[in-house]
């Protein structure tokens, strides 16, 4: 369920279609997001979520499997 | 519902309440925040209203991060987001350096450059979201130039200028557009305090040989603000009279 929404709103921040999201999928190595787009991406998962993601947290993902993984951790 | 909204902070008097007034002529509605002159507020805002601009006026002090999300959060909830900002809000407490007092360098350095830092992060994010936005700063030709007397103030303004090419480096590809206008002497009340034989020398360093009206910087934000200017950005825009040529 986490991973829907997280792909929802990448797929909506990034303007691409969300079958091209897969939990290995890189934001800024497939999707060419820019660190802009990355900010607006986590705050937006922050406000959906309702929780703080520290930059020193962001700054590990490497797809959006790790993404949806650290959120369901967080909010479990 | 689809009128723009402007923000301006320090609206209530002088250049600021110019500004607003124009932008209100232009069909903006407009918010603008005071820090103390409660009547000059009143009335800037029954000026407003009657140019037909939904019109609030909010008494925060822009250089306090909580009073800063505070008034966004009331802009946004009876305007709309943000899509024109004139950070104009200054100060000066001028005196040599030698006499300067901490307090006096740190305050301007707050309600100058800080303020302009709290407000425009903070009205950002729907600017991204819409791609298209306006950040108008009021920097100063003192902040160019220098001046004896106005080390703190100087120092304020040049930080604005910085922090205006900054953002108009990062924002760019969002379509946020970002300026920075540099006035050289006018009459508002923060001028009115100077001597006349200061101001006789002032004058002499004037090519035009008048000082502005707060009207003359308004008409530049007017333009700024507007679409015609799109291709402008990362900028620094004299009014000075030739001062600083």
């Amino acid at each position: 369920m986490v991973f829907e929404k997280v792909k929802h709103i990448i797929a909506e921040q990034l303007g691409v279609e969300e079958d091209e999201i897969t939990m290995q999928t890189s934001m800024m190595g497939d999707l060419e997001a820019d660190s802009l787009d990355a900010v607006e991406i986590m705050m937006a998962l922050e406000d959906e979520f309702e929780i703080e993601i520290p930059d020193e947290d962001a700054e590990n993902f490497k797809n959006i499997g790790d993404i949806a993984k650290y959120i369901e951790g967080k909010i479990a | 519902m689809n009128k723009k909204i402007a923000l301006v902070t320090g609206g209530s008097k002088g250049i600021g309440k110019s500004i607003a007034i124009k932008l209100a002529e232009d069909g903006y509605d407009i918010a603008f925040t005071y820090s103390s002159d409660e009547n000059a507020a009143n009335d800037t805002l029954e000026e407003l209203n009657k140019l037909g601009s939904n019109s609030l006026s909010i008494k925060k002090d822009m250089s306090i991060e909580e009073d800063v999300k505070e008034a966004i959060k009331e802009i946004e909830e009876k305007l709309g987001t943000v899509d024109v900002l004139v950070n104009n809000a200054g100060i000066t407490r001028d005196g040599l350096l030698m006499k300067m007092k901490a307090e006096d360098f740190d305050r301007v350095i707050e309600v100058n450059l800080r303020s302009v830092f709290l407000t425009t992060r903070e009205i950002i994010r729907p600017m991204i979201k819409k791609k298209y936005g306006k950040i108008i700063n009021i920097s100063s030709v003192v902040g160019i130039m220098g001046n004896a007397g106005q080390a703190n103030y100087a120092a304020s303004k040049a930080g604005v200028i910085g922090f205006t090419k900054s953002i108009a480096k990062e924002f760019a590809s969002r379509g946020v557009r970002a300026n920075a206008i540099a006035p050289g002497f006018v009459e508002t009340d923060m001028t009115k305090v100077l001597k006349e034989d200061v101001k006789e020398e002032m004058l002499k360093n004037i090519p035009l040989g008048y000082f502005a009206k707060p009207e003359d910087v308004a008409n530049l934000v007017s333009f700024l603000a507007s679409e015609k200017s799109d291709y402008i950005t990362g900028q620094v825009i004299q009014i000075d009279g030739g001062m600083n040529i």
